[in-house]
């Protein structure tokens, strides 16, 4: 058992973090914070370094990585702070122009109903069009919602009333606990939506992702939701799959059934039934064109993917709504952004604690202050090992335990890191302050925690 | 990174799996918890087994990974753990083996490795407890003897052993460090008392032992006079390496025995208890990636287990209070009933974030040793 890194992810770690250091310094940092701006010359220097195209097959024109390696890139753009969707561009690659070679920029509609970079997005996957600004709490991350979706204080319950889609010729039956029945109960958007663009908002409260049938999509300034057609992975996929021992692997569901399928070179454990049914996704060559030649340019000049796998399910439904299912690479890179966040604000602190002297000694000396900085550590070093753990497994109750364990190190860490720093911790100055931030925005991603709670917890059961 | 075992390592496994599948049934009942000469006789009788089928040596001189795999299937398979030879074989055997004499290593480690003789422990004082080195029990050398005069505290085992590693001051004018001596006493020495403590789970896990004038021969003294402090330490650091593994795989069984508990009495549809059993997954989950990481690391530094040990313990052993204060929500009133399964183990859980050195003191060694802040007070 070889679990420390190997001499070539090493190299490229470093690779990643000389990139940075080199392109995004401290001083790029803060100029960042004052005027959110998407430095396009340095999207493009990553995608030449390959961090978009990283699992993209060689044969494809990508790097021919795994997620090992994805980890450890998306760790570094974490500890280093790197603005823009770089998940969703880095999911997007081969299948959606220009993604791996970092010309376009890619933003998803996540499940959790927020959308970073909107306004500098080439590409946005999924429907955005009801999407309003808001004013992020992240100066580094421009955010808008969707009204609607990720629901609101009970964004978290998996059980949301099923009288939500009334009169929306969708129906949605949801058991009653959310999960841990082992009855198959799942989620079935009947019928096609009356309107374009009206399914998103079908579910006022709800935290479902919108429901689209195929044909809205083609409606103009609506893009599609990729992931509709993976319904039947839903919330039934994620908890009855899991209770009957078989792994929601390869129905990665909500945020990108495109996405999913290059993912799933690494994810594709045992086929659950709703992925069998999405065959073109999970097929070899799944990054060809198939993606570019649907894609049309929207009134809004916007790039709309549609998904080759949608459109009537295997069961004969039309479409389906997918829920809380997130794709569980987008979930684990996010993850090593937040591992990249733990381990930075651990640094800082310690920097602060060894250099800062007050009652004629370095604060770090004193226990109240050291104890900080080595629970700091402890919560860092025990999310690598999930993180770690999770990329080597693409298992997704491991990645659910490794999202939980991330972004409790992240956001704990950069609090303490903030509190070790006193006064200067509270001015905008600080860089802590864009960490803590910037873990808040992580943290949201999908809905939140309580998915992988859930799923953690119905994993009990197997 | 990857998470394989070799052929090798899987050979060993699939060997240990088939051989407890025989042996276990073998094994007689076990005796109760009150019953410490009925528990010394069935600890030493599982051991001599280990001995005989040839495991006996896995806690010394297995790899990291073989010693993981062992411990794992062991825990999986319901076998006992190391009981009452718990010193003899994690604190007293490696230091003897790693500082003894060729003498002494012959006398004293092949009856604990056949499961003939038990260790205990006299390192803690009631005046040294995470402060150890302040220790005061003292050894004046007369002729081929030491005679000593003290007390220690917290000895597990004492009651039954035959054996104690024993920490004296040598030299109370030296600085604290450099005037301690190891030294092997025999429990059966004239002036040895043994008082038994109950803990607050109400049972006698460990005793006092005092001192009085206990003569112990020169030549039980592992390493040099007044050099104890560095040999104790080789001691300390192997307890903090695979210590834990059997345990964060019993925790794991009973996370999904308390699942399946919730949902037999309802409480699992209290999505807030839920998610919390949920986390709690997530918590034990990467407490064994944690693991595998350090034993990863154990092995690529040829076995040394390192200050990842303290990480370990520190997230561990207050997970593993969580766990059992879960339980008791799990059980409702039930959680109040001491003949109800868990109750114990959450009494007991109250232990781990003090023994083998409390969370503040590993947070000290953390902070000091790892991050490289400033010693201070």
């Amino acid at each position: 058992m070889r679990f420390q890194l190997t001499e070539d992810q090493k190299a490229l770690r470093g690779g990643m973090r000389e990139l940075l250091a080199r392109r995004f310094d401290g001083a790029a940092l803060r100029a960042a914070a004052e005027e959110p701006r998407l430095d396009r010359a340095l999207w493009r220097e990553l995608g030449a370094a390959g961090f978009f195209a990283l699992r993209v097959p060689e044969a494809d024109g990508g790097v021919g990585l795994g997620l090992p390696e994805a980890v450890l890139v998306f760790e570094e753009a974490g500890r280093a702070l790197l603005p823009g969707p770089l998940v969703a561009t880095h999911l997007a690659a081969g299948t959606v122009p220009g993604a791996a070679t970092g010309e376009a920029v890619v933003t998803d509609v996540d499940s959790g109903g927020l959308v970073e970079w909107l306004s500098e997005a080439d590409v946005v996957r999924g429907d955005a069009t009801a999407a309003v600004s808001l004013r992020s709490v992240d100066p580094l991350t421009p955010l808008h919602r969707i009204p609607g979706a990720g629901g609101g204080p009970g964004r978290a319950g998996p059980a949301c009333d099923p009288g939500t889609g009334a009169g929306q010729e969708s129906s949605v039956r949801l058991p009653e606990t959310g999960v841990g029945q082992e009855s198959s109960e799942r989620l079935s958007a009947t019928g096609p939506s009356p309107t374009p663009g009206s399914s998103s908002a079908a579910a006022p409260g709800s935290s479902s992702l919108t429901a689209l049938d195929s044909r809205s999509a083609a409606a103009p300034g609506s893009s599609s939701v990729e992931g509709a057609g993976s319904s039947s992975a839903a919330v039934g996929g994620s908890s009855a799959a899991a209770v009957s021992g078989s792994a929601f692997v390869g129905a990665p569901g909500s945020r990108s059934a495109t996405a999913a399928g290059s993912s799933s070179g690494e994810a594709a454990g045992s086929p659950s039934a709703a992925a069998a049914g999405r065959s073109s996704e999970t097929a070899p060559g799944r990054y060809s064109a198939a993606a570019q030649g649907r894609s049309s340019t929207t009134a809004s000049g916007r790039f709309s993917t549609t998904d080759p796998a949608r459109g009537p399910s295997p069961s004969g439904l039309p479409v389906s709504r997918s829920l809380h299912v997130s794709d569980p690479v987008a979930v684990l890179l996010t993850a090593a952004e937040q591992l990249g966040t733990a381990t930075r604000v651990c640094e800082l602190a310690v920097q602060h604690a060894g250099a800062r002297e007050q009652f004629g000694q370095p604060i770090g000396a004193f226990q109240a202050v050291k104890h900080l900085c080595a629970q700091m550590l402890v919560r860092a070093e025990t999310a690598r090992a999930a993180v770690y753990a999770a990329a080597v497994t693409a298992d997704p109750v491991d990645v659910a335990a490794a999202r939980l364990l991330a972004d409790d190190a992240a956001e704990r860490g950069a609090r303490d890191c903030l509190q070790v720093h006193g006064g200067m911790g509270f001015t905008w100055e600080c860089e802590v302050q864009l960490h803590l931030k910037r873990a808040w925005v992580r943290a949201r991603r999908a809905g939140g925690g309580a998915e992988s709670e859930e799923l953690l917890a119905v994993d009990l059961l197997a | 990174m990857d998470l394989a075992y070799t052929p090798e390592e899987e050979e060993f496994r699939a060997r240990l799996r088939e051989w407890l599948a025989k042996a276990l049934p073998t094994l007689p009942p076990k005796p109760s918890p009150q019953d410490w000469p009925g528990r010394r006789t069935y600890d030493l009788g599982w051991q001599r087994m280990l001995y005989d089928a040839g495991y006996a040596h896995v806690h010394w001189d297995a790899s990291p990974t073989t010693r993981l795999i062992f411990l794992e299937e062991t825990e999986a398979a319901g076998a006992p753990y190391v009981g009452a030879g718990f010193v003899g074989l994690l604190h007293a055997g490696p230091t003897i083996a790693a500082e003894g004499t060729a003498e002494q290593r012959e006398r004293w480690l092949t009856p604990i490795l056949r499961g003939e003789e038990v260790w205990c422990q006299g390192f803690s004082e009631p005046d040294a407890g995470s402060d150890l080195a302040a220790l005061r029990t003292r050894a004046c050398r007369d002729g081929d003897d030491y005679v000593v005069t003290g007390s220690k505290i917290w000895t597990s085992h004492a009651e039954v052993a035959d054996w104690c590693e024993l920490l004296v001051r040598t030299d109370p004018a030296a600085p604290k460090h450099r005037g301690i001596t190891w030294l092997a006493m025999p429990m059966s020495s004239p002036g040895v008392e043994v008082r038994p403590l109950r803990t607050l789970a109400g049972s006698a896990e460990f005793a006092e032992v005092f001192l009085d004038e206990v003569r112990v021969p020169v030549a039980n003294r592992v390493g040099e006079e007044n050099d104890g402090w560095r040999v104790t330490m080789v001691t300390l650091s192997f307890e903090r390496g695979t210590a834990f593994v059997g345990e964060v795989v019993a925790c794991r069984r009973v996370l999904g025995e308390l699942a399946r508990t919730a949902r037999e009495n309802g409480r699992w549809d209290d999505p807030v208890l839920r998610r919390r059993l949920g986390r709690l997954n997530a918590e034990f989950r990467a407490l064994w990636r944690l693991t595998q990481w350090n034993v990863s690391e154990a092995e690529a530094s040829g076995g040394v287990p390192g200050v990842g040990g303290s990480v370990f313990k520190l997230r561990y052993s207050h997970a593993r209070q969580e766990l059992y204060d879960a339980a008791a929500d799990v059980l409702g009133p039930d959680g109040l009933d001491l003949d109800r399964p868990w109750v114990l183990d959450r009494l007991s859980s109250l232990s781990y974030t003090i023994a083998a050195g409390t969370s503040q003191i590993q947070r000290n060694i953390v902070a000091e040793r790892i991050l490289g802040l400033p010693k201070g007070r």
